[in-house]
């Protein structure tokens, strides 16, 4: 049985994407948003954007369209907050990063090292006396299947990074921000700038 | 005044720096932004401020108040009836969180204000230093955006940016905390420029064509269209549009507690309140009409009652400045985005000219019933005690709907909201969504100092006097003309009413006692009297209205009065109760 089965009716895994002024504070506001309504966030990574100085939060929710399109809303109502997309699964292509810590003298003695590396994808970022740290990127179910490979093995410690997701069909954010340059172009402005005539850059 | 300081200045570049401390630039900044009053309470961490603003003395209007929430319902009063930002002084610490009621209402309710709170050095935040809280993480949930300034030559940037968030688009309160030594450090102040745009904030979303055009229309076909109005259109300065729109439309139209007055209550077309105690008639009429034009409104859970049984035979058209209003309550058929005094012509432009007779006739109907049923019996009784009721009646007989009204929150707001008459807009001042009992008081002297060519009525009920009774304190110092009218019933009354309705009379905690409120007022120098009689009221009402100065008028009215019509909390709109 996959997550999607287990989830309430109509609910479903989202991403939202949020693209904010890089400000103190903020990812509070944000969070606030979610914790007030009693929404668990699943994962979330802030990180620079394509832009310069705009950040961008990458967020993952399990709730219906319905609570998602109202938090999206709720969120671009935020003074610092420039946009916000949401999507499901198939519209991003996303990736999570794992880190496995076994000890050495089992991997070395019992594994089948390269075989286990192989068929998951992983490799060792590095190797010591007392033990090896693995890493694999994909997707949560693909991160999950070497952690019970390794359990075997004495897995000391795992960690899973949040998710970081690209949008497959749009052009997103920074489209927007070209379109506008190429319609209005100016002389010697950096793209910040542009986003101060932001009505006519973007569409709600 | 205040865009138009902006004119006066020179660009920064062009001026010369002159020093001054953090303080005094922001002093400075408040004059640029058109601020006279100050409503605050000094403390160790906001001194220096206190300090340069000794020397504003004649420029800045400060009113020391009792308490720092008193403070903020007077700023929020201040910013409901003079359309201006209230601005809102209190130190670090408890200073600071005694603000955190008022940010609640205020944000709820979509009132500008700038609060300033002093905060500790900025090499002790984080330390539990003397009075330090966080307060930007214990406000982030109550603003609109709040920001810590811990160096000097932040403060006009962050200032300018402050005013204009909290006045623009949808407003809202806004938080600006000062560490100690940005109050005291020393800085080139190059001017200030007032803040039209942010690069990520945009106040007003795009008006899309398309959508008004399809509202029309819908407008245009419609049989029975109904209005539901709210503080949108008195926020937007949009009396004038909204008066032009109801003319050409002829549709009628009913208010939420928040929007009441933006046109006379005896506008041919006003059909009453809506909601949890709203009247008869557009609360019934909202589950027949077949169109549903909400205008600055939020669909509020105590106007809509039940939301699966809320208009579903009607489409909704929602006119409205925030984006995330539509569709959070009650899904829209069409959404007119942007800021009503601009939509609303727009609309009406496309609109046919009708008169909606037989429909508007529906309305006045169950307007008669209520009448015979309900309304008659509580503003003209004739035997037993006073009601809450005819004591509004009284008051509006006697300021001709001139006055400003500030409820403060139970039954006696419920009738205040139902009976008072305005023939002016921003005259009704209540706290609406959060429902803070202590506001009125606080809130009438700000609405006072907002409006000082108005006569300001506070009416009050026994309990949400006692929470902020102090602020007579500040009503004898500053000398502010404020009547008070207590209802008294002895009772925490919506509490009981509900006691008395859903749990079987079990009164707990409701029956409250009061002190002499008359001699208490004498204390302050406040001249008072109680009302016992009926045959007393009409005279003792002006002589309270008469008096030169603030004056305090407890009426004893009926102890066990209930408030009707009704919608049970869990009941459809449409199973308003009459008794």
């Amino acid at each position: 049985m996959s997550s999607q089965d287990i989830l309430p009716e109509g609910k479903q895994e989202f991403t939202i994407t949020v693209y904010t002024e890089n400000q103190i504070g903020l990812l509070n506001r944000i969070a606030i948003i979610f914790t007030r309504r009693k929404i668990n966030i699943d994962s979330l990574n802030t990180s620079p954007s394509e832009i310069d100085s705009i950040h961008r939060f990458t967020i993952v929710i399990n709730e219906t369209e319905d609570v998602v399109r109202k938090l999206a809303r709720q969120i671009e109502k935020q003074v610092e907050v420039l946009k916000v997309y949401f999507h499901t699964n198939t519209d991003i292509i996303w990736q999570e990063m794992a880190l496995y810590k076994v000890p050495a003298d089992m991997i070395a003695e019992k594994a089948p090292v390269e075989r286990l590396l192989r068929e998951n994808g992983a490799r060792a970022v590095v190797i010591r006396k007392d033990y090896i740290v693995f890493e694999t990127t994909g997707h949560r179910e693909e991160t999950e299947n070497l952690i019970k490979v390794l359990q075997p093995y004495g897995l000391i410690e795992f960690v899973r990074s949040a998710r970081i997701a690209i949008i497959k069909d749009s052009e997103g954010f920074n489209a927007k921000l070209r379109e506008f340059e190429q319609r209005e172009p100016g002389e010697e402005v950096s793209e910040n700038e542009y986003l101060n005539q932001r009505d006519k850059v973007f569409t709600m | 005044m205040e865009a138009t300081q902006q004119e006066v200045l020179t660009a920064p570049e062009e001026q010369q720096a002159i020093e001054l401390s953090g303080s005094a630039a922001l002093l400075e900044a408040l004059i640029i932004e058109g601020v006279s009053t100050i409503f605050g309470y000094p403390g160790g961490a906001i001194m220096p401020i206190y300090d340069a603003l000794y020397d504003y003395k004649e420029k800045l209007n400060h009113i020391l108040v009792r308490h720092e929430q008193g403070g903020i319902h007077a700023g929020q009063g201040y910013a409901r009836s003079s359309g201006k930002v209230g601005v809102v002084f209190a130190t670090s610490g408890p200073g600071a969180t005694n603000l955190v009621t008022g940010l609640a209402d205020a944000q709820i309710d979509s009132t500008p204000l700038v609060c300033i709170t002093g905060q500790v050095f900025a090499h002790l935040l984080g330390t539990d230093a003397f009075q330090e809280t966080d307060v930007i993480n214990i406000t982030t949930p109550v603003t609109k955006w709040n920001y810590q300034i811990t160096d000097a030559t932040e403060i006009p940037e962050v200032i300018a940016k402050a005013f204009y968030i909290a006045r623009s688009g949808r407003p809202g309160p806004v938080l600006i905390d000062i560490t100690k030594n940005a109050q005291i450090q020393k800085f080139a102040f190059k001017g200030y420029t007032p803040c039209h745009h942010i690069r990520s904030y945009r106040p007003k979303p795009i008006i899309r064509p398309k959508f008004i055009e399809q509202a029309a229309q819908v407008i245009n076909e419609a049989k029975k269209p109904f209005i539901l109005w709210g503080q949108g259109v008195i926020l937007g300065k949009a009396e004038k549009e909204f008066t032009a729109f109801l003319k050409k439309s002829g549709i009628p139209a009913a208010w939420t507690i928040m929007g009441v007055g933006a046109i006379p209550t005896d506008h041919p077309q006003n059909v009453g309140m809506l909601g949890m105690h709203g009247n008869y008639g557009p609360n019934v009429l909202t589950n027949e009409c077949d169109v549903l034009i909400a205008i600055g409104m939020r669909f509020d859970d105590r106007v809509t009652g039940r939301l699966d049984k809320y208009a579903k035979q009607a489409k909704v058209i929602h006119l409205d400045i925030d984006p995330a209003e539509i569709d959070k309550n009650v899904q829209t058929h069409v959404a007119v985005w942007g800021d009503c005094k601009e939509t609303l012509p727009l609309l009406t432009q496309l609109i046919e000219e009708k008169q909606h007779t037989e429909w508007l006739e529906k309305f006045n109907d169950y307007a008669r019933q209520e009448n015979e049923a309900l309304i008659d019996a509580e503003l003209h009784p004739q035997t037993g005690e006073m009601t809450m009721g005819e004591v509004i009646d009284q008051l509006n007989q006697l300021t001709d709907g001139d006055a400003i009204v500030v409820t403060d929150v139970g039954q006696h707001q419920m009738v205040g909201c139902r009976y008072a008459k305005f023939n002016h807009t921003r005259s009704n001042i209540t706290s609406g969504g959060l429902g803070t009992m202590g506001f009125a008081l606080p809130a009438a002297i700000g609405a006072k100092f907002g409006a000082q060519q108005r006569t300001v009525v506070a009416v009050i009920g026994d309990g949400g006097f006692q929470m902020t009774i102090q602020e007579l304190g500040t009503i004898m110092q500053s000398g502010v003309d404020v009547k008070i009218l207590i209802l008294n019933n002895r009772f925490l009354g919506m509490v009981r009413q509900w006691q008395e309705l859903f749990n079987e009379r079990r009164y707990s905690f409701v029956d409250i006692q009061s002190p002499d409120f008359v001699q208490v007022a004498k204390g302050y120098g406040i001249a008072g009297k109680t009302v016992t009689e009926r045959e007393d009221l009409q005279s003792s009402l002006k002589e309270m209205l008469s008096n030169p100065g603030s004056f305090l008028l407890e009426v004893m009215v009926t102890k066990e009065n209930n408030v009707f019509p009704m919608v049970p909390q869990g009941c459809s709109v449409s199973e308003i109760r009459l008794k």
